[in-house]
């Protein structure tokens, strides 16, 4: 089976003796929505940068769909596109320049990249900022900016770190429809990210990395599935003053209508709300208590 | 789809373009001060001063000055456009814009070097202009080694502007090359003197300056005058110009300064 990338023992060892990557193995299969997850330092940005060219790898392999890039980097570099987290555009350029000259690193002709940049850039809301300094553009729009480059030559692997760090709600949420949007069409993307949630919404596959070494590597929805208790809590109709005894149902009462409820993997929530009705308590609202991901992922880089 | 070949081409023209596209558009910082400056030289130096001198080597003294001024504008600003250029990439981090794009290594060295050399080409068409306004009559004796010197000294110093912008980590180290070694070896390379006039010892010693030859050899195109053998000063240039090809290169494939 061929895949969209394959890492096979591959080490990092900076100048300064830091081992960033302990020989990790990866695949990421065709079209996925893959999440790469650890905390700061664990070896994300290093695996990113090895694969983006931007880092030398001290040994082992990457193959991006079946290219290895120390037989063929440039035929490798055309199927790939980068979002780095930090900016890394000159910010005294116009904002339609630097995706037109992007285009032309790639080899693309100057008049096809006009194309290619209207047609991104108007994806992405960014076309009415075409003429504007790119320094002068909001935080928002220079994440925009930073996608638009990564894609203008339509790459089969779209690798995003931390695209959203620092990004408004509104704009991530768009970001993500976005990326869902390109995923469906076809491109398999790899992200790294600090929100959770962000993962658990958009990515079918998850990697955690942790001091150098994948810990975990497995479909998201297997990941969830390992979670035996879940918090949710529960908006209720009137204040109470203590939370009810409900046996196999530990309750927390955080506010008069604020019930917080933890739920075992074999208890079934509808039963809760049975016997909170029994009690007469009414429920309006409910939401997790936290992100459930979270919970997981705490757990697993603590070991 | 286009070819590998043509992809190629495509990138390097993009560099490229934008190599000069950078200096013209800030072309107050970057074309109008050798003008000024070498205005002033002509007319202390070469209006108002020369005259008490009298004659350089068969020459009136500002004729002498010409080509040698030409060099230094020509050497510094090569340089410095590609220590800035490349240093300034490196700081905004757009390197990162050339490092994961399919462009080979060569193509980026010969992108930023184009745009040294068309800037230091372009001032020396400038202050050549300038000091037409000091002494029309000026002639130059062979246009052809003229036009090739004033390329080959562009392309060399371009390429030492590389070196400078790889290794450097902060502005301070772009400026230091400049300001306390080239500036002085040029002007100790016989700029605005013969090193005939030297005593033996210093002219030994000028020997060894490669700036010397430089200033010498478009001296010989401008004036057909030389203090250095023109095929041995040619030669020295193809010879760095091929060993800095080969140490930027190197440099380039292996990251140094670029990739950790």
């Amino acid at each position: 089976m061929s895949y969209a990338l394959e890492i096979s023992n591959l080490q990092k060892v900076y100048s300064n003796n830091v081992i960033a990557l302990k020989g990790i193995d990866l695949k990421v299969s065709k079209g996925d929505f893959f999440a790469l997850l650890g905390p700061n330092g664990a070896g994300k940005s290093s695996t990113i940068g090895i694969i983006g060219s931007l880092v030398n790898k001290t040994s082992g392999s990457v193959k991006i769909f079946d290219i290895d890039i120390d037989q063929d980097f440039p035929e490798a570099k055309r199927m790939l596109g980068v979002v780095a987290q930090e900016i890394n555009f000159g910010g005294f350029e116009k904002v339609l320049d630097i995706v037109v000259t992007q285009a032309g690193y790639y080899g693309i002709p100057a008049k096809e990249a006009l194309v290619k940049a209207e047609s991104v850039m108007k994806r992405l809301g960014l076309w009415d900022k075409r003429k504007d300094q790119a320094r002068t553009l909001s935080g928002g729009y220079k994440r925009r900016l930073m996608i638009a480059k990564a894609l203008i030559h339509e790459p089969k692997l779209l690798i995003l770190d931390e695209p959203t760090a620092g990004v408004d709600i509104e704009l991530r949420r768009e970001m993500w429809e976005f990326l869902k949007e390109i995923n469906a069409k076809g491109t398999t993307i790899i992200l790294t990210t600090h929100y959770l949630e962000e993962a658990e919404q958009l990515c079918k596959n998850i990697a955690i990395i942790d001091h150098g070494e994948i810990v975990e590597n497995t479909s998201m929805k297997d990941l969830l599935s390992r979670l035996d208790v879940q918090g949710f809590v529960l908006d209720l109709d009137k204040p109470i003053t203590e939370a009810p005894h409900i046996e196999g149902f530990p309750l927390r009462l955080d506010d008069p209508t604020t019930l917080v409820a933890a739920v075992s993997k074999d208890n079934n929530i509808n039963n809760l709300f049975k016997l909170l009705s029994d009690h007469s308590i009414q429920v309006n609202s409910m939401r997790n208590e936290s992100n459930r991901l979270e919970e997981l992922f705490i757990e697993m880089v603590k070991k | 789809m286009i070819s590998r070949r043509r992809e190629i081409l495509n990138s390097l023209i993009t560099l490229s373009t934008k190599e000069v596209r950078r200096f013209l558009r800030i072309w107050i910082q970057t074309l109008v001060p050798p003008a000024v400056t070498m205005s002033l030289y002509f007319l202390i130096f070469g209006t108002l001063i020369g005259p008490r001198i009298g004659t350089m080597d068969g020459f009136d003294y500002i004729q002498f000055m010409i080509p040698g001024l030409i060099m230094l504008s020509v050497i510094t600003n090569s340089y410095s456009n590609v220590t800035s250029s490349f240093y300034s990439v490196k700081f905004q981090r757009s390197i990162e814009e050339l490092l994961v794009s399919p462009m080979p290594n060569w193509a980026i060295l010969l992108g930023f070097i184009s745009g040294g050399v068309a800037r230091g080409t372009l001032i020396g068409v400038i202050v050549f202009c300038v000091s037409l306004f000091f002494y029309p009559s000026f002639e130059v004796a062979n246009p052809a080694l003229t036009i090739l010197v004033l390329v080959l000294t562009s392309i060399l110093f371009s390429l030492m502007g590389f070196v400078n912008a790889v290794f450097a980590d902060s502005f301070d180290a772009i400026s230091i090359v400049p300001t306390f070694i080239l500036t002085p070896l040029i002007y100790l390379g016989g700029v605005f003197y013969s090193i005939n006039m030297l005593p033996e010892m210093w002219r030994n010693i000028s020997m060894v300056n490669p700036m010397l030859y430089v200033v010498s050899s478009f001296r010989e195109g401008m004036l057909g005058i030389s203090d250095v053998s023109i095929p041995f000063a040619l030669g020295m240039i193809f010879g760095f110009i091929g060993l800095l090809t080969g140490f930027c290169l190197y440099l380039l494939n292996k990251g140094i300064g670029i990739r950790q």
